[in-house]
């Protein structure tokens, strides 16, 4: 069950995670892309953080929904789009179903949409589609996700910036996977999944 | 890094800051974004609103081109990241007049979603909102394994021709059937000597030698398709006009227009050097542009290196559009 409170937790837990690897994410994000992966989450995240010290006892919607407005419009680039959008769709759709497997889903499904990417691409979804699959069989574990993410190695990238090197983004770990991988370790850790 | 700046996180805002303190005869910020609309409101008048805009970072584009005849708006991300919904939300707001918005967006997987959120968010307005992506850089194949052809310094001629367009009467629809006509026949080709240090980074965003270069570097350092050792500007107009010649296949009985852009470091005096070499090249192919500009339209912030774009003029008007007249800081 994805709770307010677990929500509130997690962002706190995934923008110290952040701020710790923004350098790293950036250093990810420079041989294959253009560099500015963890200065854009770090600036989406601090929005997050603001946005969510105004709120009082939200809601789940308003607490996922202040998450997305936040992401899309302070994080920019292509990460920004692509986790507001998982943020938006855990909203609209959080009145039906709070189960974490449904609603990560669901984000999914929203990702690939606006990103026109699939499995294999060398992206977030490849951390976030085998996280869906492990949630749907109650078996998601850090070990897991560190996997997926370091599966993005040996990935030819087929989208974004890093597509243009081909063959060449072989050996690079996808940035957006490893944020990707932070924030689901961050929703383990804030018992999201107990 | 050495740059003239207060602090990385500051340089979008205090650009644009300065950039309409400076031509408040051209343009003024929109409240509370880092977008730019023309102050000459009235010639927004019963026109389509032309917005574009991308990350920061290739200035004078885009603000430099908002004014009469070209940009209603131009949008500022932060330095090469794509603007975000919100603000593109805005600045089409802010121009549109009621006969719907047209945007100009380059073919980066960040911009085309920002912008498609950003349509979708006036589309709830009722505003139309129709737009071109334009993926004028040869250097990359166009492929379904890839992002695809990226946008770069032939986005600035279609800024020309849509802002022409528009200023002239020229419906939403009619604008979108210029925009999609006249892409295939815009092509442009790079060639880096240096790589960009964005501020936030502060390291170059790839390296080469000193007496290296790479052939088809994109806006945001994104690698090209060869490096070789540094070459004589003529050896270089010979190979942009031969990959340039492979997509368009230059015709000396065709009329074509011609943009020889630096990328931010490359001094107008290697710029001319280079067109001395490039319109040689071209003369032994018996082409004699029917237009051109030199100079810094669509940079990559401190990269060296020029890029080729030349235009197929196959639809008369489009010369007009070209030399049409415009109220801008850069065009």
């Amino acid at each position: 069950m994805i709770t307010a409170e677990i929500v509130d937790k997690w962002m706190k837990l995934f923008y110290s995670k952040i701020s710790e690897q923004k350098a790293y994410l950036s250093e990810l994000d420079t041989p294959i892309g253009d560099g500015d992966h963890g200065n854009n989450m770090m600036r989406g995240m601090q929005g997050v953080e603001d946005s969510l010290d105004k709120l009082s006892n939200p809601d789940l919607k308003t607490i996922l929904k202040t998450v997305a407005m936040a992401l899309i419009s302070k994080v920019g680039g292509a990460a920004g789009p692509l986790y507001g959008t998982a943020f938006l769709e855990m909203a609209k759709n959080c009145e039906k179903t709070q189960a974490p497997a449904e609603l990560f889903k669901l984000a999914l499904e929203g990702i690939k949409k606006r990103g026109g990417a699939t499995t294999g691409d060398k992206t977030m979804i490849d951390v976030w589609a085998p996280a869906v699959a492990a949630l749907e069989t109650d078996s998601l574990s850090v070990e897991k996700i560190e996997a997926a993410a370091a599966g993005t190695k040996d990935l030819v990238a087929k989208k974004g910036r890093a597509s243009y090197l081909g063959e060449r983004s072989v050996g690079h770990l996808d940035p957006g996977a490893v944020s990707s991988q932070y924030l689901f370790e961050s929703f383990i850790e804030a018992g999201g999944i107990e | 890094m050495k740059k003239i700046i207060n602090s990385p996180g500051d340089v979008v805002p205090e650009m644009i800051d300065g950039l309409v303190r400076a031509y408040p005869q051209y343009v003024e910020r929109i409240p509370g974004t880092e977008a730019v609309v023309r102050s000459n409101k009235s010639s927004m008048d019963g026109k389509v609103g032309i917005v574009s805009g991308g990350g920061s970072g290739h200035e004078p584009a885009h603000p430099g081109f908002v004014g009469k005849g070209m940009l209603s708006a131009a949008v500022a991300g932060q330095v090469f990241t794509s603007p975000t919904p919100d603000q593109i939300y805005e600045a089409i707001k802010a121009v549109n007049t009621g006969r719907g918005v047209f945007l100009v967006i380059k073919n980066y997987s960040g911009d085309v979603m920002n912008f498609d959120m950003a349509s979708d968010m006036a589309e709830l307005d009722d505003i139309p909102v129709k737009s071109i992506i334009v993926d004028d850089d040869i250097a990359v194949e166009n492929s379904l394994y890839t992002q695809g052809r990226r946008g770069v310094a032939g986005t600035v001629l279609m800024h020309k021709l849509v802002g022409a367009a528009a200023d002239q009467g020229a419906s939403l629809e009619e604008i979108e059937e210029l925009a999609n006509k006249a892409l295939p026949h815009i092509s442009t080709i790079a060639v880096a000597l240096s790589a960009a240090t964005v501020p936030e980074v502060g390291k170059p965003g790839f390296e080469l030698a000193d007496d290296e270069i790479e052939y088809g570097v994109g806006i945001h350092s994104e690698p090209g398709y060869r490096r070789e050792k540094i070459k004589t500007s003529h050896e270089l107009a010979e190979e942009l006009v031969s990959k340039i010649d492979r997509e368009l296949k230059l015709d000396a009985t065709h009329r074509y227009a011609i943009l020889v852009n630096g990328m931010g470091a490359t001094p107008l005096m290697e710029q001319y050097v280079f067109s001395h070499d490039l319109l040689d090249e071209l003369a032994t192919r018996k082409i004699k542009p029917a237009f051109m500009k030199v100079g810094n339209y669509m940079t990559s912030i401190d990269m060296a290196g020029i890029s080729l774009t030349i235009f197929d003029l196959i639809d008369e008007k489009w010369l007009d559009y070209l030399n049409y007249p415009v109220e801008t800081i850069a065009w």
